[in-house]
C-alpha cells in the first residue's frame, strides 16, 4: 500500500492525465474531421495539404512531435503567436497529442465516409442539398457510427501517449510516479512494484472509462437505427444499406 | 470527341423553349464506351416517356444526366427551358454553369432509384421533410403537414416514424417517391424503381406511380422493365440501344406494332421471361 499522501499525489497526477488527454481528445477530434473531410475535398489544394498533415502527423514519433512542440515551437514561433510563450507543457504536450491524434484521426473519418454507399450521396444530389449539407445530414451521422471504434481505439493510445508528456518536462501521472520512486525504493523491489501495479490500475480505470463512454455513444447511436420488430404482416428486411434484388 | 460547349441552335433558343426536358447533340462516354451518342429528345410538360432498352443500352445515363448525378461531355440539356449544364453569358454564348446555377435548375428535378436510397439514420417522415426544411427553407411544422399528407398518399401514414431498416422493399421505395415528390419538382425521373422489389409488392409501387401520372402535372421519365405498365402509362415508349433512340412513338405502335427490328428483338427477348 501508498501512504495517503502518496496516493494524494498519484490522484494530482491523474487528474493532469485526464486534463492533457481531454486536450488532445479535442484538437484530435477536430483535425480529424477538417483533414479528414478534406482528403476528400473537390479542390486538389486542399486534398495536398490534407495528405501532407496526416503523412507529416504520422510519420513523427510522438515523442519528437513533443520535444518539437514544447520546446522549439515557442522559440520558433513565438514571436508570431504570442499565445505559445509561457504555455505550460501540459498545454503543449497536449496540442502535440492532439497533432498526432489528428493524423490517425483523419484516416478513419476518412475511410468510413468512403463506406458509405454511392446511393446515399446521390440521393442527397437528386434532392439538391448542396455538399455541406450531404455531408453533414446524410453522410457524417451514418459514417459516425462506423467511426467511433476505431476511434475509442485510437483515444486509449492517446491516453497512453500522454506519459510521453513527464518525459518533456511536464506534470502527469507518470511523472507523479516517478517522484515517488526514491521513497519507494527504500522498501525495495517490492516497493516499486506496489507504486506500478498501483499506477497500471489507474491507467487501467481512465482507459476502461474511455471505453465506456465510447460504448454509451455506439449504444446512443444504435438505437437511432434501431430495428423494432415490425407489425404484424409487413416483411422484415434486414439490410440498411445495400438491398439486393428479391 | 467533340469539345465540350456545342455550339447553341439559334432556333432552340427562341422557339417555344417550353420543352420540360429538352437534349441537344448530347453525347456521354465512360471512357472508352460511349453511352450517349447525339442524342436529341424533347419531353412535354406533363409527358410521359418510357424508356426502354436492353441494359447496357444507356437508358439509365439518361436519367442520371438529367439529374446531374453523371455529366455530359458534350451538348446541352434545357430543363423548363433553361440550361442545365450551360449559362447563357452577355455576349450570347454558353459558358459552363457554376454550382449555383445548377442547383437553381436542378430543384425542377425529382428522382426516385432502383434501391431507393433512403437515408437509414432517418424515420420515413423525416427523409420526406429533409429537403423541404434544408432546402427550400420551409419551417418544420409545414414541412411535417406536407410530409404527413405525402405518406398518407402513398398509403404508408402509419409507418411515418419507422425507420427503412423496419419497412419492406414496396414501402421504401413508396417512401423515396414521397421524399422525391416533397419538393413538387416538374420533372420526376424514375430509374427501374420496380425491378429490386419481390414480385408481390411491385403493384403498390406502380399504383402510386398511376396516381402521379393522374394528377398530369408531372413530367415523368420513366426506365422500366415493366411492359404491360408501360403501354398503360406511357405518351411515349423509346426504344433505346447502343446510346441512340431506335425507335420513338406511342406504346401502340413501339410496343405492339414495331417498325424496327432491333425494338423486335428486343421485345421478343423480353417476352420470353
Amino acid at each position: 500500500m501508498l501512504t495517503p499522501g502518496q496516493y494524494a499525489q498519484l490522484w494530482n497526477g491523474m487528474l493532469a492525465t485526464v486534463q492533457i488527454l481531454a486536450g488532445a481528445f479535442a484538437l484530435g477530434i477536430f483535425l480529424s474531421l477538417v483533414v479528414g473531410v478534406g482528403r476528400l475535398s473537390d479542390r486538389r489544394w486542399v486534398r495536398g495539404i490534407s495528405f501532407g498533415f496526416v503523412e507529416f502527423a504520422r510519420g513523427i514519433s510522438s515523442i519528437i512531435l513533443l520535444f518539437i512542440m514544447v520546446i522549439a515551437i515557442p522559440i520558433l514561433l513565438g514571436d508570431m503567436i504570442p499565445w505559445l510563450r509561457g504555455r505550460s507543457v501540459a498545454v503543449l504536450g497536449a496540442l502535440a497529442l492532439g497533432v498526432n491524434m489528428g493524423g490517425y484521426g483523419a484516416e478513419i473519418i476518412r475511410g468510413s465516409i468512403l463506406a458509405i454507399p454511392k446511393g446515399q450521396t446521390e440521393a442527397s444530389i437528386a434532392l439538391n442539398l448542396n455538399p455541406t449539407q450531404r455531408l453533414r445530414y446524410v453522410v457524417l451521422p451514418q459514417a459516425l457510427r462506423i467511426i467511433l471504434p476505431p476511434m475509442g481505439n485510437l483515444t486509449i493510445e492517446i491516453l497512453k501517449g500522454t506519459a510521453l508528456v513527464s518525459v518533456v518536462g511536464g506534470f502527469d501521472l507518470m511523472r507523479a510516479t516517478q517522484n515517488q520512486i526514491a521513497s519507494m525504493l527504500a522498501r525495495g523491489a517490492i516497493g516499486v512494484t506496489v507504486l506500478f501495479v498501483n499506477v497500471l490500475v489507474i491507467y487501467f480505470i481512465l482507459a476502461q472509462g474511455v471505453n465506456a463512454l465510447f460504448r454509451l455513444a455506439e449504444r446512443a447511436l444504435d438505437r437511432r437505427f434501431q430495428q423494432r420488430p415490425a407489425s404484424k404482416g409487413v416483411r422484415i428486411d434486414a439490410t440498411v444499406g445495400a438491398e439486393t434484388d428479391g | 470527341m467533340r469539345t465540350n460547349v456545342a455550339e447553341p441552335d439559334r432556333n432552340d433558343v427562341s422557339d417555344k423553349g417550353a420543352a420540360s426536358v429538352r437534349f441537344r447533340a448530347v453525347d456521354k462516354a465512360f471512357g472508352a464506351l460511349t453511352v450517349l451518342e447525339d442524342l436529341h429528345l424533347d419531353v412535354e410538360p406533363g409527358e410521359r416517356v418510357v424508356v426502354i432498352g436492353p441494359s447496357g443500352s444507356g437508358k439509365t445515363t439518361i436519367l442520371r444526366v438529367t439529374m446531374t448525378l453523371e455529366h455530359i461531355d458534350a451538348g446541352t440539356i434545357q430543363i423548363g427551358g433553361e440550361q442545365l449544364y450551360h449559362e447563357p453569358t452577355s455576349a450570347g454564348t454558353l459558358k459552363p454553369a457554376s454550382e449555383k446555377h445548377i442547383r437553381k435548375v436542378r430543384s425542377n428535378i425529382g428522382m426516385v432509384f432502383q434501391h431507393f436510397n433512403l437515408f437509414p439514420h432517418m424515420s420515413a417522415i423525416e427523409n420526406v421533410m429533409l429537403a423541404p426544411i434544408k432546402v427550400h427553407g420551409v419551417s418544420r411544422d409545414e414541412a411535417q403537414h406536407n410530409g404527413m399528407e405525402l405518406l398518407a398518399k402513398v398509403g404508408l401514414a402509419e409507418h411515418a416514424n419507422h425507420t427503412p431498416g423496419q419497412l419492406s422493399g414496396g414501402q421504401k421505395q413508396r417512401v423515396a417517391i414521397a421524399r422525391a415528390l416533397a419538393t413538387s419538382p416538374s420533372v420526376m425521373l424514375f430509374d427501374e424503381v420496380t425491378s429490386a422489389l419481390d414480385p408481390e409488392l411491385v403493384g403498390d409501387v406502380l399504383n402510386v406511380l398511376r396516381d402521379i401520372a393522374e394528377e398530369g402535372r408531372t413530367t415523368m421519365m420513366l426506365v422500366t422493365h415493366e411492359m404491360g405498365f408501360a403501354r398503360e402509362i406511357a405518351d411515349r415508349v423509346l426504344m433505346f440501344d447502343k446510346g441512340r433512340v431506335v425507335e420513338s412513338g406511342p406504346p401502340s405502335q413501339v410496343l405492339d406494332n414495331p417498325q424496327q427490328e432491333r425494338t423486335r428483338s428486343f421485345l421478343g427477348a423480353v417476352a420470353e421471361h
